[in-house]
């Protein structure tokens, strides 16, 4: 159950801490920094992060949504941390496609899919 | 297809709606909710559901964000929504100086994929049938049509 003011549920199984959002649509602004915030103190506090980003209670994310993603992406990669992407719907797989940041993001089917990718 | 003549109110008749938005997140929410009801009405895909929110969203991001970044945070903007039974017409129109929309780089260019911003514009494009600045580049006209239309 995620704690009161944060729009994530995390926890953390084998060195890898996964997230899953909170809200249907990752579309208000003020949400989305907030979102990017929490990620990033995560990724702050840890020496090599290991990541799971789940998308599955999502239905709709926006542009700035992407933008926030693709900051934790480059932020995992100064640090030379590992982040996965599961669970993504069909129609937001799209978008991913449409912009290409298919090429950029490691993106699984499943959460058991992406576990397994970490080494 | 042109819709045959009836005598009683026509339900296939398009809903107009225009609204003054502020950068207020409950305002803009009710009226996305307002358009995917008239979208219900006509019984639009899901995926139409999914685009046409898509693509409203990004067009008052960009206006809210962009448009009005010099702006006081009240002022409003004006959002023109037409949605017929094969086509949603979407107007965005904010009162900022305008912008030129080929200055916008592709985002989706090997060098410009790790870049946070920028893909707004591209999205709509991707799921609009068309999609066309006034001269000053403060409006944007959007249209949606429906598949097989």
């Amino acid at each position: 159950m995620a704690a009161s003011g944060t729009r994530l549920r995390i926890k953390h199984e084998k060195d890898v801490t996964q997230v899953e959002f909170v809200d249907r649509n990752i579309l208000d602004e003020a949400n989305i920094q907030a979102i990017g915030d929490e990620i990033t103190a995560i990724i702050d506090a840890t020496p090599s992060p290991r990541l799971l980003i789940s998308f599955s209670n999502v239905d709709h994310l926006s542009s700035a949504a992407l933008g926030t993603l693709i900051s934790i992406n480059n932020r995992m990669k100064a640090k030379k941390g590992e982040l996965r992407l599961a669970n993504i719907d069909p129609q937001i797989m799209e978008v991913f496609m449409i912009t290409r940041l298919n090429r950029i993001f490691s993106i699984h089917d499943t959460t058991a899919d992406a576990l397994a990718t970490f080494t | 297809m042109q819709p045959s003549p009836r005598a009683h109110p026509d339900p296939s008749k398009p809903e107009h709606v225009v609204l003054r938005l502020h950068n207020d997140r409950g305002e803009i929410s009710a009226a996305e909710n307002r358009l995917l009801e008239a979208l219900d009405k006509f019984a639009y895909a899901k995926a139409s559901r999914f685009a046409v929110r898509l693509a409203v969203e990004e067009a008052l991001t960009n206006a809210f964000r962009h448009g009005h970044r010099r702006l006081p945070r009240e002022t409003p903007v004006t959002l023109d929504v037409t949605v017929g039974p094969e086509e949603v017409k979407i107007s965005v129109e904010d009162q900022g100086p305008g912008f030129t929309p080929e200055a916008v780089p592709d985002p989706t260019l090997d060098e410009n994929l790790d870049k946070p911003a920028g893909r707004g514009l591209m999205l709509m494009r991707a799921y609009m049938a068309s999609i066309d600045y006034n001269a000053k580049g403060n409006r944007v006209t959007l249209v949606y049509r429906r598949p097989g239309a």
